[in-house]
């Protein structure tokens, strides 16, 4: 079954927004789909709403649409290319979702559009608890018991039947309130009771509980010819209880024997079946009882999600690139290896290594929420080791976290070894090595977690060997005690701890004894064949596989696992590093550990090393491949953390020097170079004491802004208004130390933000790519304000100065490649905050709105060249649209948590929104951000006293837009003198109804509140903007956010659904720009 | 620990930590892909003379059970891993796989680069080698002593194993597959409708429980049994088994199979295919570096269909050398171009190189099983459409 040539144009629906449990690994299987397509001759149309991107890349596609995923924008964009077919299953659970509402809302029908990849039916057997169970029990699967009751009675004689503990889920309730396990009869009918109560419906589903169990999960393939293949299991260390992307996970599944990993896959293979996935990859989730063996399926999923993704990863199968093929008419034997050559992709890998994932939390930044892991996703990024061994690949998936205590250094407190390891949370691993280092045994152990013996046996292993290794004498440290500890995965730096050492004399003393890192391949098939894809893991073996070749090269950092402040933006320029130095004819050779990104996909470099972001590990590969120069500045913060000392061991780094880059992080340093560029930056000190700390605040006054140097997303940066806040930070929130001190700095308040991102080059030319001015003032965190490109508010002689700055810091700094300046504009001054001379968060996001490709560019100049190689603008890039980009935040899954904005990053991803005017880009933004600002009803006012006289404005807007007012009793006052009519709400404390009772009852449509006072919110504003959260009602925290807003509704009342492509914007002539100088 | 060395005819050495049995074996030295069933490789007689290297590198972590062997003791020579556990973790280990192989004399070498080793023969072929994990009552084991040991070890091409390791005697086999857990989709075994006769080359258990369960009584008979002896026991069909070693020397066997073809139906698997092919004409060779593992792609030519399928040959029927005007190419390897599977034109002959029993390995070709029993129901193939 060759290719279908019925189809000639193919709409791939994206999957939005990084937000937790969707993530970059839908850009790199939306990117593999487009490219795949495109290569079999297929005009490909994308709609997403990320600009963050590759797939968004104007390259990748025929027709891009950076527009909201709604029916209303997908119909449009329908309407408009006619796209004969829907690739559904490449997008996550937002585009499959967004594919079934285009089919329910009859749009596909209107326009011929045929779904590929899932049929509408098969998505609803999968996605559908009831069909799925019926569709399951067809074809004698087992499933957990559970059964619907609606009394208490009925619920206990079923609980009593299916024997305790149970799992009781009222439906229809919000998020799953009320429900709850109960392990005994008492608690049955305490749980039941509430539930019945709360559920609108008075009914409760009561679950068979599979807690503990041993959970697996399986990649499966089928063509439509029926072929199946099995791509990868895997088998999560963390048993059933906790979300599998909170979990860590192996690859492959280590304590099956083949007959329960056949039946295993024999079940998977009929699911598949069942469910009627007829092409592409699904992946199933099992639990199996560990004392008799039952097997009962937990879930599937009828698309390519994250675990295919790392599937892909593990193995060198490229689920999603093939998923695409099948889903044109391929057959699985029709496609060949890549990797191989010579074998056809309809085989089931085999690996002769381990795989483990971690996953990556960040409780840390959203204080109120409890650090404890259950079924709802909570990490905000994973990364994957490759290891000879378990241990090995343990050892190395730790330290690629760069959680700073990857070596067993956290704290663990003896008090508290019990109750972390009954209850899972973050740290589970790091106490269960302190119980093991502190006597408790592996059936103890096994009785409190529930763990698998056998991963625990390897975590105890790793645990004794780290203790025999403390008691060795480094002097006498023989080789084959350095080569057994460097197999199981112990790091330089863990060594060099106990032996009071530098990770530095540890290298030395390593390679002095011949104990060296060698490369192996990650090949489909365990070496049973020749591998023609440098995909490389180092190990501890005997023969170094790495093959490297004698072409000029050029290696780049990446920027390790998803978090808050450093993500798929930075992946974004490190990708298009590659892709520009292949361009150019340099070898790229990528670094990194984040599986779900497209720079690990091997594709995309010309050679791909999956490794820890580590100084050890980095200069292994440097030792193999001798790089002519690393790339530090795309990555964020991890590769510059390394940039000094990898320089210090010799290794070129091109681009802008990492001491310059230094220099911009160091207080003392750049104020004088600002003084000297007479720069003005608000006034400001470093501290390395609490007493200096308040001393200098009192001298500049406050409000204060605080924080830690050298970090990324403003963590545990805080805006003091009083001394006391200060002192409470220094002794509580931070440490410091006289290399890493606290900076200080005035706040100024109500100031207007900006971001420039610039290029520079040897000669000194410098690009301004663009100014963006920020929606919320000047205090909020810049990856959590949304802005504006062009700036709309900005004077001209503003701009020039904004311009002049940035030119003379790019100077100054050396910069050659990319820099970010931060500025804040108030009463017309321009201040400098902060200058980073590397690529920043928005580069995607202005590449795409200008469309240059910065970090081509960026490459380019950093091998020499110069910007006018590249293009013939000057100055400021041209913007033709606005373009707005805005934050989304993922505080529905934190309940509990404040989602008011600060100088603390918390947002997990960006979308961006198209318009003609500023309204509809933001309008646009916020649909897609999910947030969508409704075009009438109630708007609910309530701020503080110094932004009364704006709500006055704000609220005459709102009321000639056609809302209704309602205002908390002093804002009412303050409008209603203005004239305008205003309803009264009570505040949480002063009666019933409150607006927290309007909230729930639906009749508030957008919530207004400031804060009162920036330093401490009242426990009644937090009430109200939680809620506003829960009950999905939008809720702005600013003034000037509260002012966009208007504009945006004002343009949804005003303007049509329309929709560009950002081959339209740019039109020909840009694209012909971006090819010039290759 | 003590130390173990494995050596190769070709001067290789590899060093690392002795487990197992504390002995010195010698064999030819091949590896295996397959992620899972290590138990079933020790156990299936098709590996005698052969020391196995598995790819995976943890191995031994779900020990060992009654339920999963394949014969009655492990035949592999020798055990070369890069990783071996002692602990079992899985509800169904009765031991642990280091209890298993110690007990039945099978040596163990961990800890090396069996990946380095596995590239090594796949460039250089298989090659004999001794495996001695003596253990440290005795002196460490002299390299250049056990390097020339390999040498003068006889080599696999010539050697008729499968007489050696077949049964000594006739006997009855009734059991069925079974499941391995509540869970398991195994279906209810048919009813016994056929007496099959199943000569035994070094079979594995798992295809007589398959046969069973597919509706079959079987006799088991020893490799040298003659066709007049098969045919006396009446049999509605005969079935050829896998087997160990080099199928060119079993001529007597193919001898009894040519008498057969056309007398009665007939299957053959793995060394029972390389016979078939022998009896009707072909000629057999030696692979490079064999087919060991669980995910080999084999396409039915007569459905079109690919199925993941286990393998363990180290040789293979050229389909050069067979009469394509009597015989036809049902399978083929899509890795290699194999011949993995042939039938008879005119006779209810056909027999496939790979295992559709699996253990391990995948359940695709269980279908070979049916068409058995189909084949033995109408006495012939079903019209072509």
């Amino acid at each position: 079954m060759p290719r279908r040539n019925d189809l000639h144009r193919i709409l791939i629906v994206g999957s939005g927004p990084i937000v937790i449990g969707q993530a970059c690994e839908f850009d790199y299987s939306g990117a593999q789909a487009c490219k795949a397509l495109r290569a079999e001759g297929y005009e490909v149309v994308l709609i997403n709403s990320n600009p963050a991107t590759i797939m968004t890349d104007p390259e990748l596609a025929d027709r891009t649409y950076v527009e909201p995923l709604t029916v209303e924008y997908a119909e449009e964009v329908i309407r408009r290319e006619r796209p004969d077919a829907l690739l559904s299953t490449v997008g996550g659970q937002t585009g499959l979702n967004l594919s079934v509402a285009l089919a329910e809302a009859g749009v596909l029908e209107k326009y011929g559009v045929e779904l590929i990849g899932a049929k509408l039916d098969s998505i609803k057997k999968a996605e559908d608890r009831l069909l799925f169970k019926d569709a399951m029990r067809k074809i004698g699967l087992d499933l957990p018991q559970s059964q619907l009751v609606n009394s208490v009675d009925k619920g206990l004689e079923f609980a009593l039947r299916i024997g305790y503990p149970v799992i009781l889920r009222p439906s229809f309730t919000l998020g799953g309130t009320g429900g709850g396990i109960a392990y005994n009869r008492e608690e049955a009918e305490e749980i039941l009771e509430r539930g019945l109560d709360l559920s609108p419906v008075h009914e409760v589903l009561i679950e068979e509980s599979v807690l503990g169990w041993k959970e697996f999960e399986l990649e499966v393939m089928r063509d439509l010819a029926d072929n199946c293949i099995i791509v990868c299991s895997i088998e999560n260390f963390d048993p059933m209880g906790v979300h599998t992307g909170d979990s860590i996970t192996v690859a492959p599944a280590q304590t099956l024997t083949d007959r329960e990993y056949q039946m295993m896959r024999d079940a998977a293979i009929a699911c598949l079946r069942e469910i009627g996935v007829d092409t592409g990859g699904s992946n199933v989730q099992f639990a199996i009882d560990p004392k008799t063996g039952r097997m009962v399926i937990v879930e599937m999923n009828p698309r390519v999600s994250r675990s295919s993704a790392l599937a892909s990863k593990a193995t060198g199968f490229p689920i999603a690139k093939i998923a695409a093929k099948l889903a044109v008419g391929y057959r699985l034997d029709e496609i060949k290896n890549d990797i191989t050559r010579k074998t056809p992709a309809c085989f089931e890998p085999t690996i002769d290594y381990v795989v483990v994932k971690i996953p990556r939390w960040q409780f840390e930044k959203f204080p109120g929420a409890e650090p404890v892991l259950g079924t709802q996703m909570k990490s905000v990024g994973e990364v994957m080791a490759i290891g000879r061994t378990f241990k090995q690949a343990l050892g190395k998936g730790l330290r690629s976290l760069e959680t700073g205590k990857a070596d067993g250094a956290g704290k663990f407190f003896d008090d508290l070894i019990e109750a972390r390891l009954i209850t899972p949370n973050p740290d589970r691993l790091g106490y269960i090595r302190h119980a093991f280092s502190r006597g408790y045994t592996e059936e103890q152990v096994h009785e409190l977690t529930s763990i698998d013996p056998w991963f625990l046996r390897q975590v105890r292993e790793i645990v004794d060997l780290e203790k025999s290794i403390a008691m060795i004498k480094p002097e006498s440290v023989t080789r084959a005690q350095l080569i057994e500890a460097k197999r199981d995965g112990i790091s330089d730096s863990h060594l060099a701890r106990v032996w009071n050492a530098t990770p530095m004399e540890i290298r030395e003393k390593r390679k002095a004894l011949g104990v060296q890192a060698v490369f192996n391949r990650v090949d489909t098939c365990a070496a049973e064949f020749e591998s023609f894809t440098p995909y490389l893991y180092s190990s501890y073996e005997s023969e170094c596989e790495a093959d490297v070749s004698s072409r000029k090269k050029i290696m780049i950092l990446g920027s390790g696992p998803n978090r808050i402040g450093q993500g798929i933006e930075f992946d974004y320029c490190c990708c298009h590093a590659s892709f520009a130095l292949q361009e150019f004819g340099v070898e790229s050779i990528m670094v990194n550990c984040n599986p779900e990104t497209v720079s690990t996909d091997y594709d995309t470099s010309d050679r791909l090393y999956f490794e820890p972001l580590t100084l050890e590990e980095v200069l292994n590969i440097c030792d193999t491949e001798k790089p002519d120069g690393v790339i530090v500045q795309f990555g964020g913060q991890t590769p510059l953390t390394l940039a000094i000392p990898l320089k210090e061991a010799g290794v070129p780094i091109i681009g802008t020097d990492p001491a310059d880059i230094d220099l911009a992080e160091d207080r003392k340093l750049f104020g004088k170079l600002l003084d000297d560029l007479k720069i003005p930056s608000p006034d400001n000190g470093s501290a390395t004491n609490v007493e200096e700390a308040c001393e200098i605040a009192r001298s500049i006054g406050y409000p204060v802004l605080v924080r830690p140097s050298y970090v990324l997303g403003g963590r545990a940066m805080v805006i003091a208004y009083d001394e006391d806040t200060v002192r409470r930070y220094m002794q509580e929130a931070v440490t410091f130390s006289q290399s890493r001190p606290v900076l200080v700095d005035r706040f100024l308040e109500d100031a207007t933000e900006v971001d420039v991102d610039a290029l520079a080059d040897t000669t000194g030319a410098v690009l301004i790519a663009g100014i963006m001015e920020h929606i919320e003032e000047a205090g909020v965190h810049s990856g959590d304000s949304s802005c504006v490109l062009p700036a709309t508010s900005l004077a001209p002689d503003v701009v020039a100065t904004i311009r002049s700055h940035t030119e003379k810091l790019a100077r100054a700094l050396n910069v050659i490649g990319l820099m970010n300046v931060q500025y804040a504009v108030k009463d017309g001054k321009v201040y400098v905050l902060e200058v980073n001379p590397r690529a920043s968060r928005t580069v995607p996001y202005v590449s795409k709105a200008t469309g240059v490709l910065l970090p081509k560019i960026a490459v380019g100049v950093m091998l020499g060249r110069r910007i006018a190689d590249f293009t013939d603008a000057r100055g400021v890039l041209d913007v033709r649209q606005y373009f707005v980009k805005s934050p989304v935040f993922p505080f529905n899954k934190f309940p509990g948590v404040d989602p008011t904005l600060g100088p603390e990053m918390r947002s997990t991803g960006e979308v961006m929104g198209v318009g003609e005017n500023f309204g509809e880009a933001f309008a646009k933004a916020q649909v897609s951000a999910g947030t969508p600002l409704p075009d009438r009803g109630r708007v609910f006012i309530s701020v503080n006293d110094r932004d009364k006289p704006g709500a006055v404005a704000l609220a005459q807007r709102f009321h000639e837009l056609g809302f209704e007012i309602a205002a908390t009793r002093g804002t009412a006052a303050a409008i209603r003198a203005a004239g305008i009519a205003a309803k009264t709400v009570f505040k949480v404390n002063e009666g019933r109804p409150n607006a927290v009772d309007l909230l729930k009852a639906g009749s508030l449509d957008l919530v207004i509140y400031t804060a009162t006072s920036g330093a401490h919110a009242f426990s009644d504003e937090k009430t109200i903007r939680k809620n506003a959260v829960a009950y999905r009602v939008p809720c702005i925290t600013t003034m000037s956010g509260a002012r966009a807003s208007a504009e945006a509704v004002a343009s949804r009342r005003r303007d049509p659904v329309r929709v560009w492509s950002l081959q339209e914007i740019h039109g020909a002539a840009a694209t012909a720009k971006s090819s010039r100088g290759i | 620990m003590n130390t173990a060395v494995l050596a190769l005819e070709d001067g290789t050495v590899f060093e690392g930590t002795s487990f197992g049995a504390p002995v010195e074996r010698t064999g030819e030295v091949v590896f295996n892909t397959a992620i899972t069933g290590y138990q079933e490789v020790f156990t299936d007689p098709s590996y005698s003379g052969q020391i196995v290297v598995l790819t995976y590198p943890q191995i031994g972590n779900y020990g060992a059970n009654d339920g999963d062997s394949e014969s009655a003791k492990p035949y592999i020579e020798g055990l070369v891993v890069r990783e071996f556990s002692l602990l079992s973790s899985n509800w169904r280990a009765d031991e642990t796989a280091q209890q298993f192989l110690t007990t039945a004399g099978v040596p163990v070498i961990s800890g090396i680069d069996t990946r380095r080793l596995v590239r090594h023969l796949r460039s250089r072929g298989v090659m004999r080698g001794v495996l001695s994990a003596a253990g440290s009552s005795k002196k460490e084991p002299d390299a250049r002593e056990l390097i020339e040991k390999a040498r003068n070890s006889p080599s696999m091409t010539g050697l008729d194993l499968a007489t050696r390791v077949s049964t000594p005697a006739v006997y009855a086999w009734d059991k069925p597959a079974g499941p391995c857990s509540p869970s398991d989709l195994e279906s209810d075994p048919a009813q016994i409708r056929f007496h099959v006769v199943a000569y035994d080359f070094g079979m594995k258990r798992n295809i007589l429980r398959r046969l069973v369960h597919a509706g079959c009584r079987l006799t088991v008979v020893p490799a040298t049994t003659s066709a007049e002896d098969v045919v006396a026991l009446k049999p509605d069909g005969v079935f050829l088994s896998n087997g160990p070693g080099d199928p060119e020397p079993l001529t007597h066997q193919a001898a009894q199979v040519r008498k057969l073809v056309g007398k009665v139906p007939i299957f053959g698997i793995c060394l029972g295919h390389q016979v078939l092919g022998l009896a009707l004409g072909g000629k057999t060779y030696k692979l490079k570096f064999g087919h060991r593992g669980a995910n080999h792609p084999v396409i039915n030519k007569l459905s079109g269909k690919v199925e993941i399928t286990s393998h363990n040959h180290g040789f293979a029927v050229d389909p050069d050398s067979l009469n394509l005007n009597d015989l036809e190419i049902t399978h083929v390897n899509l890795n290699d171009g194999t011949l993995e599977g042939f039938r008879h034109r005119n006779y209810p002959v056909f027999c496939v190189q790979y295992h559709p029993e699996a253990a391990p390995g995948p359940h695709d070709s269980r279908y070979l099983f049916d068409e058995f029993m189909n084949l033995m129901e109408t006495g012939g193939w079903p019209a072509r459409p």
